[in-house]
């Protein structure tokens, strides 16, 4: 994961190598400077791919080995966007299914989390009022909500929505709150100084000096609507790569699980990468 | 002469019941003069300058500026904080920006707060730098915008908390005469609080000398007698320079040593 930065960062870099010869050893160079730093990550896939199939090879396993799952499941790697009708579907369509959802109920929690956070983070009655409520609801598993949000809704879809968004909104209500609350004293000063106050203060102060913050909560928030619509979906069911998981291990096909596994962390990743871009942007740096 | 900075009885406690930090400090600024207060670390100057500047709320005492009693912050005593305090999501310019605007807003255009921006950038000389984050530019840079951002707000007071203090000795020197000229240039007032015997004779037209605290105040004032411009090369044998120096140094060190070492 870090090797993609790293890399990156090398070819922005002067490289002294780079700097005489023509085009083509610059090509050359660029080339070797991306196999060196990916070169690490491919040994590692290809040793964890041995010692599983070594592991996984015998008559006896319970699980398959990486021949097996490329001879069963090959077709999922290769065509992930095929659609034979009803719960059918390459495991690009059931992760699109998904990160509909997510971002519909991320929107929501980011929305609704940014908003409460601010309330909680300014007004000492909201926080006295608020907080002990957050800190318990926030303690609830997910899934915990899905039975209660299935009365509530009677519908799958919005169930499994609603359970994204009580997930993800705990850690951005926190983290926009703590973010609020904590503007340095060098800030408030300078904001004293020039006599901004009010909604002036909010926004040119409170709001960019708590965007870091903000986005930490975000990013957390992502990470686990994440964990939450996998297990969300296989109890509601439908399109989604959750029920696909759960549908694979009801027709014993361990080998389509273990490739939607690998989809679903390396989508995660994607997320986690896109709110950390997101908020790199906004912050203008100023975020981790 | 009627004094246009006028600090009298001034005292603070922080809690109530504890020993103050700083009793009866009295002081009369007049109009363009330079001020340094030195003192040893903990002797309540920087809290001095808060008061001064409104941050901080004496607890005895009072500080009238132009005839008017100062109560709240304001931009009529700007402040160059010690550590900058320059907002790291905005470019130099934003952060000057940003004061001239809230302090002009009514009454100059938007072109003319624009030009009164850039030519504040130009006194410190850093035009070129102007777009860059604070991150980006070094530390007597980041001082130099906030120096900038101070004096685009046209204070009546000039606040300087140790501005030069988390900087080399090089950088230092280089900041300590941009102040100099932009002192003969303007001709502004400035209280500036100091650790550096050398920073307080060569800018300032008097050394106001603090006892360690707690129960600090105004232990002696020196008057520097050396005309302006001043040039730090040919002070070095100056004899009202060395003897300047002197005073300070044994007011400091012999009279008030820091109660930190002396143990």
């Amino acid at each position: 994961m870090s090797t993609t930065i790293d890399s990156v960062k090398v070819q922005n870099a002067p490289n002294p190598k780079a700097s005489g010869p023509g085009p083509a050893a610059r090509i050359g160079s660029a080339l070797w400077n991306a196999l060196r730093n990916a070169a690490p990550l491919l040994v590692m896939l290809v040793l964890i791919f041995a010692i599983w199939q070594i592991a996984a090879g015998g008559a006896k396993s319970s699980l398959p080995p990486p021949t097996t799952i490329w001879a069963q499941s090959h077709d999922l790697i290769l065509h992930p966007f095929y659609d034979h009708g009803g719960l059918d579907k390459g495991l690009g369509l059931h992760l699109f299914a998904s990160l509909k959802r997510v971002f519909l109920g991320f929107t929501l929690a980011a929305i609704a989390g940014v908003a409460l956070g601010m309330l909680v983070g300014t007004s000492m009655i909201a926080m006295r009022g608020l907080d002990p409520i957050f800190q318990v609801l926030r303690t609830v598993p997910p899934l915990a909500w899905l039975p209660l949000s299935l009365a509530a809704f009677r519908e799958a879809q919005p169930s499994a929505i609603f359970v994204i968004f009580i997930t993800a909104i705990w850690p951005v209500i926190i983290n926009t709150a703590v973010g609020v609350r904590n503007v340095p004293q060098d800030y408030r000063n300078v904001a004293r100084v020039i006599q901004l106050r009010g909604l002036g203060y909010f926004t040119k102060i409170v709001l960019p000096s708590a965007a870091p913050y903000i986005f930490t909560g975000l990013r957390i928030g992502i990470g686990l609507s994440w964990l939450a619509i996998v297990a969300a979906e296989m109890l509601i069911g439908g399109v989604g790569i959750g029920f696909f998981i759960w549908d694979a291990w009801n027709s014993s096909n361990i080998s389509d699980i273990v490739v939607a596994l690998i989809y679903v962390g390396v989508v995660g990743f994607f997320l986690d990468r896109l709110v950390a871009m997101a908020g790199n942007f906004i912050t203008k740096g100023t975020s981790a | 002469m009627a004094a246009y900075l006028e600090i009298s009885k001034v005292g603070i406690t922080f809690k109530p019941g504890a020993v103050p930090v700083l009793v009866d400090v009295d002081l009369q600024v007049a109009r363009g003069e330079y001020i340094a207060i030195i003192g040893h670390s903990g002797c309540g100057k920087s809290t001095l300058l808060n008061i001064v500047a409104g941050l901080t709320r004496a607890t005895t005492g009072g500080v009238v500026l132009d005839g008017r009693e100062v109560n709240t912050p304001g931009p009529d005593r700007a402040v160059v904080f010690q550590n900058h305090s320059l907002l790291p999501w905005l470019t130099c310019r934003e952060n000057v920006r940003l004061a001239v605007d809230q302090v002009f807003g009514r009454s100059k255009s938007r072109a003319e707060r624009a030009a009164w921006v850039d030519e504040n950038l130009e006194l410190v000389r850093m035009t070129a730098h102007a777009d860059k984050r604070p991150a980006e530019i070094s530390g007597g840079m980041k001082q130099r915008i906030g120096i900038a951002r101070a004096l685009a707000m046209q204070p009546k007071v000039l606040l300087l908390d140790e501005p030069f203090g988390a900087l080399d000795a090089l950088t230092r020197a280089h900041l300590q005469d941009q102040v100099m000229e932009i002192h003969h240039r303007l001709g502004m007032t400035v209280l500036m609080i100091t650790h550096d015997v050398d920073e307080a004779v060569l800018l300032s037209d008097r050394i106001v000398m603090m006892t360690n605290g707690p129960m600090a105040t105004i232990g002696e004032i020196a008057t520097v007698n050396l005309p302006r411009p001043r040039d730090r090369l040919a002070l070095v044998e100056n004899s009202n320079f060395i003897a300047a120096r002197q005073k300070v140094m044994e007011f400091l060190y012999a009279r008030h040593r820091n109660p930190a070492q002396a143990a």
